[in-house]
């Protein structure tokens, strides 16, 4: 599982639904692995806006990373009209070392191993294999 | 043609021997090519910058397209089988172990888009005595809704047994909160026939890809029982087929005219 996925996957059981504490998930005992992938700097760019960066901290806190800024980075052009399709050339080097900074924290990074665990219900879900297991058992289907 | 719903459970039938078909057999890789094609054709997306979910995307076929085609995508399947086999062939979408009769379980508004091949069908199906179709397609398309950001759109191909399963799902899309409808593609056709659920959660700024897709497509018209017939059929209509009747047996009938079947007025 990437950890761009942490950012974004919550607790499937319907109760939870409602709490606020189903969304991050809390991660314990995992292993973690770099796969390289190809760099879309539009892709990170656009997930930029939707990233949830004290979710985010709060993952990479717990997966052992410390380093990450406490605010949320932002582009230093980024008042560039929006439909502009810019290429990798058209950002100034900082931006550009930024975005590949968050393309290897989001999308190189994979959890191979480990338990995700809800806050609001305990229930643990088990990552194996990279592929993290949501489903759930009978008494939890509502 | 088989239904594999009616075989066995999608955990269950997606086994080992089945999953593996999905690598060697290139008539289902052509197909599942061709249809992954069409739904990003009816989606319409306007860059490569878009994040998109894969509902019930096995072997991950249809995500080696998406990826081809320079998307990041999130993949969920049932069968542990078929995300096995597309972990060996290291596709690069993320994935998924989850039921999506449970829920997608992404917090709102996560992706742009959705697609699905062949998968939403199997929702209409109970596979244990407490799975309630209905609920299971709401619980569906309501944590779909939230999971897709405001103008999402969700394109979906799959196989409905019956006019009755294709009127389920799109109630319980509509209830949800989405608009669209059902795109058929190759209607004349019984093998390639092909229903492709076309939906936007909210109002979209670029709106789906509707070229050469005729609407409403021409109503059938209904073919009426003997007796129905009958009584629609006019006066002269009715001495015409007695008539014919009675030639047909060999007795002998007066001649058609001007005349026939009219009423005689006063003036006479």
């Amino acid at each position: 599982m990437k950890l761009i996925t942490s950012n974004f996957i919550k607790c499937p059981i319907k109760k939870c639904d409602s709490s606020l504490d189903s969304y991050p998930l809390s991660y314990q005992n995992c292993q973690l692995v770099i796969k390289q992938q190809d760099f879309n700097a539009n892709f990170i760019k656009s997930m930029l806006n939707r990233l949830d960066w004290d979710a985010l901290l709060r993952v990479a806190k717990e997966l052992g990373n410390t380093l990450l800024p406490l605010n949320k980075p932002a582009l230093e052009n980024s008042d560039q009209e929006e439909d502009k399709e810019d290429d990798e050339e058209n950002l100034n080097e900082n931006d550009l070392k930024l975005l590949k900074d968050l393309h290897n924290l989001l999308l190189e990074t994979n959890i191979i191993e480990g338990e995700m665990i809800c806050r609001s219900c305990n229930h643990k879900f088990y990552i194996k294999g990279s592929i993290p297991n949501l489903l759930l058992p009978p008494h939890l289907v509502d | 043609m088989s239904r594999p719903e009616e075989i066995a459970p999608p955990e269950v039938f997606y086994n080992e021997v089945e999953s593996q078909k999905y690598t060697s057999n290139t008539r289902i890789q052509q197909i599942q090519a061709e249809m992954t094609l069409r739904s990003l054709e009816l989606l319409n997306l306007s860059s490569t910058a878009e994040f998109i979910l894969d509902i019930g995307c096995g072997s991950g076929l249809s995500g080696e397209i998406l990826t081809e085609e320079g998307y990041n995508w999130i993949g969920m399947d049932i069968s542990p089988n078929m995300l096995i086999t597309a972990l060996n062939r290291e596709v690069d979408g993320d994935l998924l172990l989850s039921d999506i009769g449970d829920g997608v379980p992404f917090r709102a508004g996560t992706f742009d888009a959705a697609i699905s091949i062949s998968a939403i069908q199997w929702l209409c199906n109970a596979d244990t005595s407490n799975a309630d179709p209905k609920k299971r397609l709401m619980r569906f398309f309501n944590s779909l809704f939230s999971s897709l950001k405001r103008g999402g759109k969700f394109v979906a191909q799959f196989y409905p047994k019956n006019d009755k399963q294709i009127d389920l799902i799109q109630h319980s899309a509509r209830v949800a909160g989405f608009s669209g409808g059902l795109v058929i593609d190759n209607p004349d056709s019984k093998k390639n026939k092909k229903y492709y659920l076309v939906l936007t959660a909210g109002v979209s700024e670029k709106a789906v890809n509707l070229e050469g897709v005729m609407m409403d497509a021409p109503v059938v018209k209904k073919k009426l029982s003997v007796k129905q017939r009958k009584e629609l059929e006019s006066t002269r209509e009715f001495i015409k087929r007695k008539k014919d009747l009675m030639i047909k047996r060999g007795k002998k009938v007066s001649k058609d005219s001007k005349f026939t079947g009219r009423k005689r007025r006063p003036r006479f």
